[in-house]
C-alpha cells in the first residue's frame, strides 16, 4: 500500500492524458474489417427499400402507376405520396423552419427528388421494381440560377407558398424568396464607403459542392410492434435529435424510439440533416412490420442529399490609403434549392456568415443574406466547417487580396497591419462576435518566416521576367490565407436546432476497481472520440485512458446531445467531459478525506491521486478511492462514483490559422503543381497533436478537391453533370498533396481545458490559400477575379482571356 | 432470373452457393457470406472501398459479377490476419494514423497487401501511384503513404532478418 515508486513522470506518463499523440483505440477493429456501418447491419426478415428518383429538375406529375412494380414477386410495397398523406407524413419539416416533400406531391422541384418508395425482399428485386413504376411528367421550366430567382417572370417553383408573405425568418418579397437576413449598421457603411480613400468591389462566387463521405447515407428501421419499439440504425450526426425529430413526426413516444449511430463512415455535415429516406424506412417498417434498410448509392448521394456553398457573395471593401480598412459590406444571393433544408442553429438562416470580417480589425461592416428556391437538391449543410464559415473566410479573404491589388500593396503586409491586435481580445467585431481569444500576428510572422515569404516574391518576380523574355511557360503563385473560424456552437441563450439548446454532455461511471465508462453526447464519424475524449478525462480523473471506455450514439444510453459538427465536439461535450471529470474529482476528494482522517482542505490532487498537504507520503489514488466508494460505508457520502454535466457553453471558441499554398501553373495546359502547403494551426489547448494532424491533412485535402476541380454542377435544365465519382472530383493519392503543419497555442478562455476544436479549419484556411495561389500567379497580367473550381480548364481560361496564349 | 451454382474460396474457406449470373461479388460477400470488410463507396470502380484480392489480384468486387470469381480464391480483410491479431501492415496504418472513419481501411489495407508483393520496395511515388484506385476523404494519404512505407521497411528487415 501507498506504494511511491513511480515517479510523477512515470505517473502521468501512463495516464496518456492531455497533449500526448495516443494511438487510436478504434483503429483495432477498423484495420481488421471489424468495424461495424450501417449496411453491415443485417435483422432477421430484413427489407430493402429504395426511391423512384425524378428524371426532371421542374415537372408536374400526371399519374404514377404501380401495378406492374407490384406484380413483380418479391415486391412488398411501393409507397407514394398518396399513402403517406393519411399519415401527415407526405411533407416533412426541414431544420430551416421550411418544409420539404418527403414522396413528391403533385409535382418535383429537382432532379433525383424522391418520388415513390420500392420496398422488396432485396436490392436486386428493387432495382427491377424501380424500373416498373410508371410516372408521367408534365416538364415545366426550370430555375437553376439563383441570381435570377428574383426576377418577376421567374417560374414559381413552390406553389405551396403561394400567398405567404412570410416565412421562418421573416418577409419574403417575392414568390422566389425565403428570407432576408440582415446584420450590422448598412447605413453607416455605406457612409464609410462613400468617404473612404480607396474602395475595392467584387463579386466572389463560392460554388455547390458537396460532402461526399465515402459511406453514403442510410438507416435501418426497425418496429417491434409487439413492444410498440421503434429501433432506428442510420448514419446521423445528431442521434438524439433524430430521436426527438422522429417522434414529433410519428407520434410514438420518445421513450418508444431508440436511434443509434453505429460506425460512420465520414459525415463533413452530409449526416447532419434528415431525410426522405429514414422517414420512408420508418413508415415502410410500420407497414410491413418487418425491418427495412435503405442505404443511398452514390448518385442518389450526390443528387439528393446535403448539398454545399452555393452562394453568390458581392462585396465592397474600404480603406484609408495607406491600407488601414475602414468598412466591409456582403450581400449573397444564396442558393437554398427547392426547400430551405439547411442545417443551421435556428436564429441563423445564413449559418455563422457574420463572422465575414475574418481576422480584421473592421470598425463599421454590414451583411444582408437573400436565401432564394431554385430547382436544385434541397441541403446547405456545413461541409467540413461551422455554419457557413467556409463561405465567410473565403470571401473575406478574396476581399483581402482585391484589395491589395487596387491599393498596390503587398497582400501579406495588408493583412498585417488589420489584424486584430493581441491586446484587444476578447474582441467585439463590427458584426457582433466576440472573438474569445488570438494572437494573429505571431501566427503570421512564424508563417512568413517558415515558407521564406521574402524569397518566394523575389522568386516570383524573377519567374514573371522569364515568362515575359519567354523563357519559361510556368507561373509561381503564393496563395495567402488567415481564417478566424467561430465553432462550438452553441450558447443556449442564442443556438437551438428545432428548439432545442445546442449544449453536450457526458456521463461517467468508475467501475470498483478503478476503470470507467464514459458517455456522450456527440458520434464521432472518424475524429477518434474514443482516443481523445478518454484522454480529456484522463488527465482530469486520474485514471489512465486505456482503462476508459467512451460511447456515444446510442440514445438508450446516451445522454442527450445535439451530435457532432461544426466542430463542436471538443468545444461542447469536450467541455462536458471535463465537467463531468471534476464532479467525480470533488466527491473522490470528499471519500479520500474521510479515508485519511484529515479535512479535505487539507488534500490537493497530483496527477492520479490526493495527497495530504505537506506530507507527500500520504495519498490515496483514484484507484484506491474507487474502490472505497462501493466497498465502505462513509459517513454523508452515497455510494459509487458517478457524475453527469450538461455543458451550455458560454460563448463559441474562435481557433485560427495561417495558410501558405506555393504553386506552379502551366499557362498553355493549365495543369497546377502544389510545390508547398504550409499549414498553421491554433486550436488553443492540444489534446491529441497525431490526430490534430491528421485532421490538418484531411481537411486540406477537401480544401484541395473543393478549390482546384470539386464542383456539383447543374446544366441550365437542371440535369446533375457531376452525378458519379467519374466527374465529381475526389482527390487520389497521385494528385493530393503533402502537408507541413506547424502550430501556435492560445488556449479559449472560457473552455474548462482551453481547448477550440480543429476539424474544420483546415478548409476553412485551405480553400483561400489554393485559390489565392491560382489568383496571385495571375496578378501581376491583371487578374483580379475568377471564379472556383480552378479545373485545368478554367485555368486555361484564364491565361487564355488575359491574352498570355500569344 | 435463374440461378447458377457458385463455388469459390473466401480466405482459405471453401464457399458453394446459388446465385443470380447478374450478382455483383460485393453483394454475395456481404449479404451472402456475412463477410462486410469489404465496403460498398461508389459501385463504379472508382473508390475502391470493396477492394479484395481475387486470384493474386487486387480487384474492386463493386464491379466484378460472382459468376466471375468461380473457382477462384478470394482474399479480403479478414483473411489478412488471424482474428484479433494485427499484421504489420496493420500494425503500421495503426501506428503513423493512416486512417479516420475507417470506412476506406478495409479496401486500402487490402490493395496495399497486394501492391507490396508486386513491389516490395517502393518509393513513396510509386506508393502514391499503386494506391491511386482507392479513395480517401479523411487522411489526405500522407500518413496511409507513411504507414505503406513502414511497413514495407519492417517486411523487408524481417526478411534479411530470417535470410
Amino acid at each position: 500500500m501507498n506504494d511511491q515508486t513511480p515517479t510523477r513522470v512515470e505517473r502521468s506518463a501512463k495516464l496518456k492524458g492531455l497533449g500526448v499523440s495516443r494511438k487510436r483505440v478504434e483503429d483495432v477493429r477498423f484495420t481488421q474489417g471489424k468495424g461495424n456501418y450501417v449496411d453491415d447491419i443485417k435483422m432477421p426478415g430484413m427489407l430493402f427499400g429504395d426511391f423512384v428518383r425524378s428524371p426532371y429538375a421542374h415537372a408536374r406529375i400526371k399519374s404514377i402507376n404501380i401495378d406492374a412494380a407490384m406484380a413483380l414477386p418479391g415486391v412488398i410495397a411501393v409507397l407514394t405520396a398518396k399513402d403517406l398523406e393519411p399519415l401527415g407524413l407526405h411533407w416533412m419539416p426541414t431544420l430551416a423552419g421550411d418544409k420539404q416533400m418527403v414522396l413528391a406531391d403533385g409535382k418535383v422541384l429537382f432532379q433525383g427528388q424522391e418520388v415513390a418508395f420500392v420496398v422488396a425482399e432485396n436490392r436486386y428485386i428493387n432495382a427491377d421494381a424501380i424500373d416498373l413504376v410508371e410516372v408521367e411528367y408534365e416538364e415545366l421550366p426550370v430555375l437553376t440560377d439563383a441570381k435570377v430567382a428574383m426576377a418577376p417572370d421567374a417560374p414559381v417553383l413552390r406553389e405551396d407558398l403561394a400567398g405567404q408573405e412570410s416565412g421562418a425568418h421573416g418577409k419574403r418579397k417575392h414568390h422566389n424568396h425565403i428570407f432576408l437576413w440582415e446584420i450590422g449598421d448598412e447605413a453607416a457603411t455605406d457612409e464609410v464607403i462613400a468617404n473612404a480613400d480607396v474602395v475595392a468591389e467584387e463579386t466572389v462566387y463560392y460554388h455547390r459542392t458537396h460532402p461526399c463521405p465515402l459511406e453514403t447515407c442510410g438507416c435501418v428501421a426497425s418496429m417491434d410492434k409487439v413492444n410498440g419499439k421503434l429501433t432506428l440504425f442510420g448514419t446521423f450526426q445528431a442521434p438524439h435529435v433524430v430521436r426527438t425529430v422522429a417522434s414529433l413526426l410519428s407520434g410514438i413516444e420518445e421513450h418508444n424510439i431508440r436511434v443509434v449511430s453505429p460506425d460512420i463512415g465520414g459525415g463533413f455535415g452530409n449526416k447532419v440533416g434528415v431525410y426522405p429516406g429514414y422517414v420512408c424506412s420508418i413508415v415502410a417498417s410500420i407497414v410491413t412490420g418487418r425491418p427495412v434498410k435503405w442505404v443511398e448509392d452514390r448518385m442518389d448521394n450526390l443528387m439528393a442529399t446535403a448539398f454545399a456553398r452555393d452562394y453568390w457573395m458581392k462585396g465592397r471593401i474600404s480603406a484609408t490609403k495607406d491600407g488601414r480598412i475602414t468598412g466591409l459590406h456582403c450581400h449573397v444571393t444564396a442558393d437554398h434549392g427547392a426547400f430551405d433544408a439547411c442545417a443551421d442553429p435556428t436564429k441563423f438562416p445564413a449559418g455563422f456568415m457574420s463572422i465575414c470580417t475574418g481576422s480584421y480589425d473592421i470598425p463599421v461592416a454590414y451583411l444582408g443574406v437573400d436565401g432564394v428556391y431554385t430547382n436544385k437538391a434541397p441541403g446547405g449543410v456545413s461541409y467540413r466547417c461551422s455554419f457557413r464559415v467556409t463561405e465567410a473566410a473565403y470571401f473575406i479573404e478574396r476581399m483581402i487580396e482585391v484589395l491589395a491589388i487596387k491599393l498596390n500593396m503587398d497582400a501579406a503586409e495588408l493583412r498585417r497591419i488589420n489584424f486584430i491586435r493581441k491586446e484587444q481580445f476578447p474582441y467585439d467585431s463590427a458584426l457582433g462576435w466576440e472573438y474569445d481569444s488570438g494572437d494573429y500576428h505571431t501566427a503570421w510572422e512564424k508563417a512568413l518566416k517558415a515558407v521564406d515569404y521574402d524569397g518566394l516574391r523575389k522568386e516570383q518576380a524573377e519567374r514573371v521576367a522569364a515568362f515575359k523574355r519567354g523563357e519559361t511557360r510556368k507561373l509561381l503563385g503564393v496563395g495567402l490565407s488567415f481564417f478566424t473560424e467561430i465553432v462550438g456552437a452553441g450558447p443556449v441563450k442564442n443556438c437551438d436546432i428545432l428548439g432545442m439548446g445546442m449544449f453536450d454532455s457526458c456521463e461517467i461511471r468508475i467501475h470498483p476497481t478503478g476503470s470507467a465508462i464514459a458517455r456522450l453526447g456527440t458520434i464521432s464519424q472518424g475524429q477518434g472520440h474514443a482516443t481523445t475524449f478518454a484522454q480529456i478525462l484522463a488527465s482530469e480523473i486520474g485514471i489512465s485512458a486505456d482503462s476508459i471506455t467512451i460511447e456515444e450514439g446510442d440514445t438508450d444510453t446516451a445522454p442527450y446531445g445535439l451530435g457532432t459538427y461544426g466542430s463542436r465536439s471538443t468545444p461542447v461535450a469536450g467541455a462536458a467531459a471535463a465537467m463531468a471529470g471534476r464532479k467525480i474529482r470533488a466527491k473522490a476528494q470528499m471519500i479520500a478525506a474521510y479515508l485519511l482522517e484529515v479535512h479535505d482542505g487539507d488534500l490537493e490532487w497530483d496527477i492520479d491521486r490526493f495527497v495530504v498537504k505537506g506530507a507527500p507520503e500520504q495519498f490515496k489514488t483514484m484507484t484506491e478511492i474507487a474502490y472505497a466508494s462501493y466497498h465502505q460505508e462513509i459517513p454523508g457520502v452515497e455510494p459509487g462514483l458517478e457524475a453527469v454535466s450538461y455543458y451550455d457553453p458560454p460563448n463559441m471558441t474562435y481557433p485560427f490559422g495561417a495558410y501558405i499554398c506555393v504553386m506552379e501553373i502551366d499557362v498553355d495546359t493549365g495543369v497546377h503543381e502544389i510545390r508547398h502547403f504550409y499549414a498553421l494551426d491554433d486550436c488553443g489547448t492540444r489534446i491529441n497533436p497525431m490526430i490534430i494532424e491528421g485532421q490538418v491533412h484531411g481537411g486540406a485535402t477537401e480544401a484541395y478537391a473543393i478549390a482546384m476541380g470539386q464542383e456539383l454542377a447543374y446544366d441550365e435544365i437542371g440535369n446533375v453533370k457531376t452525378g458519379t465519382l467519374m466527374d465529381f472530383f475526389l482527390p487520389t493519392s497521385w494528385e493530393t498533396p503533402t502537408y507541413t503543419t506547424d502550430f501556435t497555442e492560445t488556449p479559449s478562455p472560457h473552455h474548462p481545458i482551453g481547448a477550440k476544436g480543429v476539424g474544420e479549419s483546415p478548409n476553412v484556411g485551405g480553400v483561400p490559400a489554393f485559390s489565392n495561389a491560382v489568383h496571385d500567379a495571375f496578378r501581376p497580367f491583371g487578374l483580379k477575379q475568377s471564379h472556383m473550381p480552378h479545373d485545368q480548364w478554367r485555368i486555361w481560361t484564364i491565361a487564355n482571356d488575359l491574352g498570355l496564349h500569344g | 432470373m435463374s440461378k447458377m451454382h457458385l463455388k469459390l474460396t473466401v480466405n482459405g474457406q471453401a464457399e458453394e452457393l446459388r446465385v443470380e449470373p447478374r450478382e455483383l461479388l460485393i453483394h454475395v460477400l456481404r449479404e451472402k457470406l456475412n463477410i462486410t470488410g469489404p465496403h460498398i463507396g461508389c459501385e463504379t470502380s472508382h473508390c475502391g472501398a470493396c477492394t479484395v484480392e481475387m486470384n493474386g489480384k487486387s480487384v474492386k468486387s463493386c464491379t466484378v459479377f460472382a459468376a466471375q470469381a468461380d473457382g477462384a480464391e478470394v482474399t479480403t480483410i479478414e483473411g489478412l490476419s488471424p482474428l484479433g491479431e494485427m499484421n504489420v501492415l496493420q500494425n503500421a496504418f495503426r501506428e503513423h494514423h493512416g486512417l479516420q472513419c475507417g470506412f476506406c481501411t478495409p479496401g486500402m489495407i487490402t490493395r496495399a497487401h497486394r501492391l507490396l508483393q508486386e513491389n516490395p520496395t517502393p518509393t513513396a511515388e510509386e506508393v502514391r501511384f499503386g494506391m491511386a484506385g482507392n479513395l480517401c476523404r479523411c487522411t489526405g494519404y500522407q500518413n496511409i503513404v507513411k504507414a505503406i512505407l513502414a511497413a514495407a521497411s519492417e517486411m523487408n528487415a524481417a526478411k534479411e532478418a530470417a535470410e
